[in-house]
């Protein structure tokens, strides 16, 4: 027995460490398939990316070395310039409407009183689920001048047909395309957020006296917050990466929108018309900067008023 | 990614010796024969016993097209050549095609070994050494086949053949005949009538115009530059580039269209959109200036106004030296990089040379031949489609290929040239802005695009 004993002791003396051990090396194997991904599909391209911006390749002459002369370029370019402040203005305008969008829709059919909730949340969703490519198109054919509905709408009406490709109203039409198809999404997240609260709690304020209304700004948004902020990060990205849309109505209205018209549009170009692949890679990573500095400033503040 | 770097520099070390061999060989071959012309050396003929070896050899090729149906043409080619396999990948049309070429010859692997190329994009290829020169590999003796402005648009200044035809788009003007009958409009010969046309149609009709300048199509307004006798680009040797996007002749047809758009008597609706095919439908426009593939493409594309279109030759400057332009087709190159070049090179040839191939591009896909052969044969210009009232557009349009000039060059960077076409005088005819003023802005946006890529610009 006592030999047993010790045979065991020493056994587990053995296996100790080793266990031990074994966990220490076990933590690197866990997080590995996420860290091998990471830095295959997210570091070495940016690595990449930031060391392309470092040269300059020229049809007559080959590449060379330069430094972050393509940086300054850049930041003195007007045409980079002007495609962030027109994704800066158009995440100003479009967001806050978005998000209000989703905001009420997932509080009216989290209130209960409406009929056939199923089918209007699928209703709402279901734009999410149409490739953006698509929704571009069909809203391009609706927005067009001679043939759209609305324009034939208008002219049978004998009223001037809604300018919806000019110049000015180009970026709210861009913006719409936008809201249609991302409204659903974030109104899922809203309302799976709501969800989560506590019946209780509406009890409890029913009992102090409560109506919906109150329920709604007292509990139920101070609720969603963190889900706000979450749908609010997601389309600052969202904004500043715009391309899709605008690279698709270029064909439709290509004296309104530029090859330039949004930074992420122009990156594009830069690489696959002009072949300055370097100076693409410059205006993608000054991109890139933009988009962290203003997720940081969009969390920052929110940060900030939760504490006061 | 310090590899590729290393790739590139190697690559251009090893071209840098393989030129450097190709001198020194010239510098011995001079010495043997005692003349002086060692220029040609690197172009030294392929053998036919090496052609006759590789065409037996079993060789996968693979071929980057948009061509419908091409299979059928190649079908030939492997009856003839049983041990070559050709496979057709389509990679798009146009801008999308040479966008996934340029990555692929970048990424130095996954590049086709032919490829279906425009005229206006051969240079612009030719720069990055993308290209092979078909001149050794018997392309040479084909000249003769070809329509001679054709054959200029491939072949280089050193006798180099870039590229082999395969169909062209000389243009003309395909006009509404019953729309100019009931506004009593007779066919405009000169650009001048055709200015008067336009506004007195659209005068006695709001909804319709003359015809529609698409503020999109560069490459339609490169056409018509090429018709009124314009020369925007001229490279010597390899970096010394010569742009003028605004000399007198470009001011001239700047000023003639900028006018017109600005008088709302033409539309700019983009082309090649649903509004703008719906426009055709519904005889929004009275013409089309288009090319010879334009008659083909209108009867597929607007069919409810069947018989009610004919052809005519675009207005003249000069109504006594009738001339025309180019607009569209397209050639087959073969790339730098393929591994199996005689097999490529003689595909090529074949393709568009052989006179069943190149008939049955007529007949199938309907082209716009490129061979002199299939443009005088009477099966061919005899057709009268009912679309065009009976009338033998064909043969007209091969009467207007004979009136085409053989001098125009296109730029080493037309994807440039023509997005910023579209930013600067496109724009400008949508704006309804000084379309002058504008070629001025184009031009200066390619010289200093052309300067930024390392070119030696001269403007004039």
């Amino acid at each position: 027995m006592p030999a047993t004993t010790a045979a065991y002791a020493r056994k587990s003396r053995r296996a100790g460490p080793s266990a031990r051990r074994r966990s220490v090396s076990a933590g690197p194997l866990f997080v590995a398939p996420f860290l091998i991904l990471f830095v295959l599909l997210f570091l070495a391209p940016l690595g990449y990316a930031a060391y392309l911006s470092l040269f300059q390749e020229q049809l007559i002459g080959g590449t060379v070395f330069v430094g972050l002369d393509n940086y300054v370029t850049a930041l003195k370019d007007p045409q980079l310039l002007h495609g962030v402040g027109r994704v800066a203005l158009f995440f100003v305008i479009q967001v806050p409407l978005m998000l209000l969008l989703a905001l009420l829709f997932a509080l009216a059919l989290d209130s209960g009183l409406l009929r056939l909730a199923r089918v209007i949340r699928l209703g709402i969703f279901v734009p999410y689920a149409v490739p953006s490519v698509v929704a571009t198109l069909m809203w391009g054919y609706l927005y067009g001048p001679d043939f759209g509905p609305f324009a034939q709408l208008s002219r049978n009406l004998d009223l001037p047909a809604p300018a919806f490709l000019s110049e000015s109203w180009m970026l709210g039409s861009l913006a719409n395309i936008v809201a249609w198809e991302f409204v659903g999404y974030n109104m899922i997240i809203l309302y799976a957020a709501l969800r989560t609260i506590p019946h209780d709690l509406y009890e409890a304020a029913a009992m102090d006296g409560a109506g919906a209304w109150r329920i709604a700004w007292s509990i139920k948004l101070p609720a969603l917050r963190p889900a706000l902020l979450l749908t609010l990060l997601f389309s600052v990205i969202g904004s500043f990466q715009l391309f899709n849309e605008p690279n698709l109505l270029m064909k439709i209205a290509p004296d309104v929108i530029s090859s330039s018209y949004t930074a992420n549009l122009y990156a594009y170009s830069l690489a696959f018309t002009g072949q300055q692949v370097n100076y693409a890679a410059t205006v993608s990573f000054l991109l890139g900067l933009v988009i962290v500095i203003a997720s940081y400033a969009v969390l920052l503040t929110a940060n900030r008023r939760r504490e006061r | 990614m310090p590899r590729s770097f290393v790739r590139t520099s190697s690559m251009s070390r090893r071209r840098f010796l393989a030129s450097t061999g190709a001198v020194s060989l010239g510098v011995a071959l001079a010495a043997c024969s005692g003349d002086g012309d060692s220029g040609s050396s690197s172009a030294e003929p392929v053998s036919q016993a090496e052609i006759d070896k590789a065409m037996k050899t079993p060789t996968e090729l693979t071929f980057w097209t948009w061509v419908p149906q091409i299979q059928q043409e190649i079908a030939l080619f492997e009856k003839k050549y049983p041990a070559i396999k050709v496979k057709v990948v389509n990679a798009g049309q146009g801008v999308a095609h040479y966008t996934k070429l340029r990555t692929a010859l970048k990424a130095g692997k996954g590049a086709p070994d032919m490829v279906q190329i425009e005229y206006q994009a051969i240079p612009t290829f030719t720069i990055t050494n993308s290209l092979l020169n078909l001149a050794p590999y018997g392309a040479t003796a084909l000249k003769d086949q070809f329509i001679d402005w054709t054959w200029g648009q491939v072949s280089g200044p050193g006798g180099e053949v870039w590229a082999i035809p395969q169909d062209t788009g000389p243009m003309g003007m395909l006009y509404r005949k019953d729309i100019f009958d009931k506004h009593g409009i007779q066919v405009p010969e000169t650009w001048e009538e055709f200015a008067a046309a336009a506004r007195k149609l659209h005068k006695a009709d709001p909804d319709v115009y003359l015809t529609n300048l698409a503020k999109n199509a560069p490459a339609a307004w490169h056409g018509l530059l090429w018709q009124a006798g314009g020369q925007p680009y001229a490279t010597s040797g390899k970096s010394d580039l010569s742009i003028s996007v605004d000399d007198a002749v470009s001011k001239k047809l700047g000023e003639y269209w900028g006018g017109l758009a600005k008088e709302g008597v033409i539309s700019t609706d983009p082309d090649f959109t649903d509004p703008w095919y719906a426009g055709f439908n519904k005889g929004k426009y009275a013409t089309w200036l288009t090319a010879a593939w334009g008659p083909s493409f209108l009867s597929g594309s607007a069919k409810s106004t069947a018989g009610n279109w004919r052809a005519a030759p675009l207005p003249q400057w000069d109504a006594a030296k009738p001339v025309s332009g180019n607009w569209g087709g397209s050639t087959t190159a073969v790339t730098a990089s393929t591994k199996n070049p005689i097999a490529a090179a003689q595909f090529a040839q074949f393709l568009n040379s052989d006179p069943a191939s190149a008939k049955m591009f007529a007949t199938q896909q309907f082209f716009f031949p490129a061979t002199k052969a299939v443009l005088a044969d009477a099966s061919f210009t005899g057709a009268a489609p009912e679309f065009y009232g009976g009338q033998k557009v064909n043969q007209l349009f091969a009467d207007i290929s004979d009136t085409v000039s053989p001098e125009f060059q296109w730029p080493p960077f037309y994807d440039q040239a023509a997005t910023d076409w579209t930013e600067t005088v496109g724009k400008s005819f949508a704006d309804k802005s000084d379309t002058v003023a504008a070629l001025g802005t184009w031009q200066s946006r390619l010289t200093t695009y052309a300067k930024k890529q390392g070119f030696t610009v001269k403007e004039s």
